[in-house]
């Protein structure tokens, strides 16, 4: 195998592997909204602090897998918390906004007092270091393993959505979530379960990025900058839309970074730019 | 008295829209709510319904107080809700948007004759059969209707409220949708219907409320509106 084909290749891996990271983000983000109505500003925080617990949990049982399954359960259970007992007396959009926001300025300064600002490793597992050879070409494994993990989750939340019955509530609540209280489905616990879902798939993105980009308070800003312009480019409540953008990005960022290093941070934002020109409500965007 | 209002006052923001309504459905009565446009009957609905909540006044609904409760309650309690606007979920399936209605997913004694299941639903509405596996976004006026109604029986509801049907409706549709409400109705199922097409509302009920501004005018029967020009002039004629 030519050696720059190659190279293209897992650089392409390396692009898709985020993109996958951000589609865990920004749909999380996407289905709170479309369902609540509701921009949830510490989205990212918690994104970041699922990578946090994911060190502890390392830290103390030298366990990567661990981690993976523990720190996003943590993380969606302060999500509910946060739902249910303080986002629930929030009065208005603009209350949730800034409430959320301030709830995410709350856990950055904690994770500063906690953990300081440098960034800490996190060992990913021998079985996920390296390299894997197919066909000629070598893929690192950790990022397949990523790719592969997101995808998962991806066919997972799809038959959620729409095999199960719990999913049709959640498409419905989407369009008209009064007309669902009104059939008799309590409709605060199918919140409380839309932002558990949201906050958990935002935390096992955060374990997912930490082995690759490291654990550090900046986390949230970096990825979670791109993760709101993605949910913004490809629509306001579209999966759909989410997951083609975050590929577009990831592919844009790792290209990018190899063909045009110095114009690399602002392509994204041209992007969503050109887009939102024709598109205003994104490109998949359905609400307002 | 299966739905005793009393005194019912909602607002919205500083207007007052309703300003102490009183009615009563005895059980399996059909009984029509009409009046101009604004008056407040859909309101008069909806807070019941438990979609907007009402500042004051009671609700009895088979001897309990619903008032103030969140819709999923007053739904549960035994009332189903066909909005003035429809409703239907859009991107679900025909049968989704029904099995939807279902309260907590699984009907109880479906083998009861009295009960509404899937198929019962369908025969009633031969229509919504033949589009089982479309989405409800993609149904006529008429089908949406029809899909709507269907979707509040599946949670066997002992009454009704029921808001506008026939609107915009072809007339043929008119008629079916007059049907299936009476069907119903004999079914067993009480109704509390605004209607503005007014042949079709008399035709139905036997007892009618008159509504004029955010109160209830006057009480009357079906066969008193038909006859008394002065009833009608007052209440229902621009
Ligand atoms: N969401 C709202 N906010 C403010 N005012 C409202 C709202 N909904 C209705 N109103 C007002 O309350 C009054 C009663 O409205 P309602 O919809 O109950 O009337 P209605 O009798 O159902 O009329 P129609 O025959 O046109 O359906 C009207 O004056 C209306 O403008
Ligand atoms: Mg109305």
């Amino acid at each position: 195998m030519d050696p720059m084909v190659s190279m293209y290749i897992s650089q392409g891996i390396h692009g898709i592997a985020y993109g996958m990271i951000l589609f865990l983000i920004a749909s999380g983000l996407n289905i709170i909204f479309g369902m609540m109505g509701i921009l949830n500003m510490a989205h990212t925080a918690f994104f970041m602090l699922a990578a946090y617990f994911c060190y502890v949990v390392v830290g103390i049982t030298g366990n990567f897998w661990l981690g993976l399954v523990f720190a996003p359960l943590f993380t969606a259970v302060l999500g509910v918390v946060m739902e249910r007992v303080f986002l629930r007396k929030a009065v208005g959009h603009m209350g949730e906004l800034i409430l959320t926001m301030g709830i995410s300025f709350v856990i950055v300064a904690a994770i500063k007092k906690i953990w300081g600002t440098e960034s800490l490793p996190l060992q990913m597992p021998e079985i996920l270091s390296g390299m894997v050879n197919i066909v000629g070409v070598s893929y690192p494994v950790y990022r397949l393993f990523v790719i592969g993990l997101a995808l998962v989750i991806l066919v997972f939340m799809m038959l959620l959505l729409y095999r199960t019955r719990l999913g049709k509530i959640v498409r419905a609540a989407v369009s008209d979530r009064d007309m669902v209280n009104a059939l008799g489905i309590n409709i605060n616990m199918v919140f409380m379960f839309v932002f558990g879902v949201g906050t958990w798939m935002a935390g096992l993105a955060g374990v997912a990025i930490a082995p690759i980009l490291t654990v550090f308070p900046g986390l949230a800003d970096q990825v979670g900058m791109d993760a709101f312009i993605v949910v913004v480019t490809g629509g306001f409540g579209s999966l759909a839309g989410a997951f083609i953008v975050s590929i577009i990005f990831g592919l844009l960022s790792s290209y990018g970074v190899q063909f045009v290093s110095q114009f690399a941070p602002v392509l994204m934002v041209v992007f969503m730019a050109i887009v939102l020109a024709f598109r205003p409500n994104g490109l998949f965007g359905v609400k307002e | 008295m299966l739905l005793e209002v009393k005194d019912l006052n909602t607002h919205y923001g500083p207007s007052h829209v309703l300003q102490g309504v009183h009615l009563e459905i005895g059980e399996g009565e059909l009984v029509a709510l009409l009046g101009r446009n604004g008056m407040g009957k859909s309101t008069t609905l909806k807070s019941i319904m438990g979609m907007v909540k009402p500042t004051s006044g009671s609700v009895k609904f088979e001897g309990q107080e619903i008032v103030g409760l969140p819709p999923y309650k007053v739904a549960r309690a035994g009332i189903g809700y066909v909005p003035e606007e429809r409703r239907i979920f859009p991107e679900l399936s025909v049968l989704d948007n029904l099995m939807l209605g279902i309260k907590d997913g699984k009907i109880r004694n479906p083998n009861d004759p009295n009960t509404w299941t899937i198929e019962r639903i369908f025969h009633h509405f031969p229509k919504l059969a033949e589009r089982t596996h479309q989405a409800g976004g993609r149904l006529s006026g008429g089908e949406q209707q029809m899909l709507s109604i269907g979707r509040s029986l599946m949670g066997n509801p002992k009454l009704l409220l029921v808001d506008e049907p026939s609107e915009g409706l072809s007339p043929i549709m008119v008629q079916e949708v007059r049907n299936v409400l009476e069907e119903i109705n004999k079914a067993g199922v009480s109704v509390l219907l605004v209607e503005h097409n007014l042949k079709v509302a008399l035709s139905l009920a036997k007892r009618v409320y008159l509504m004029s501004k955010a109160c209830i005018g006057c009480q009357a029967s079906a066969q008193e509106v038909r006859s008394n020009h002065e009833l009608r002039a007052k209440y229902l004629e621009a």
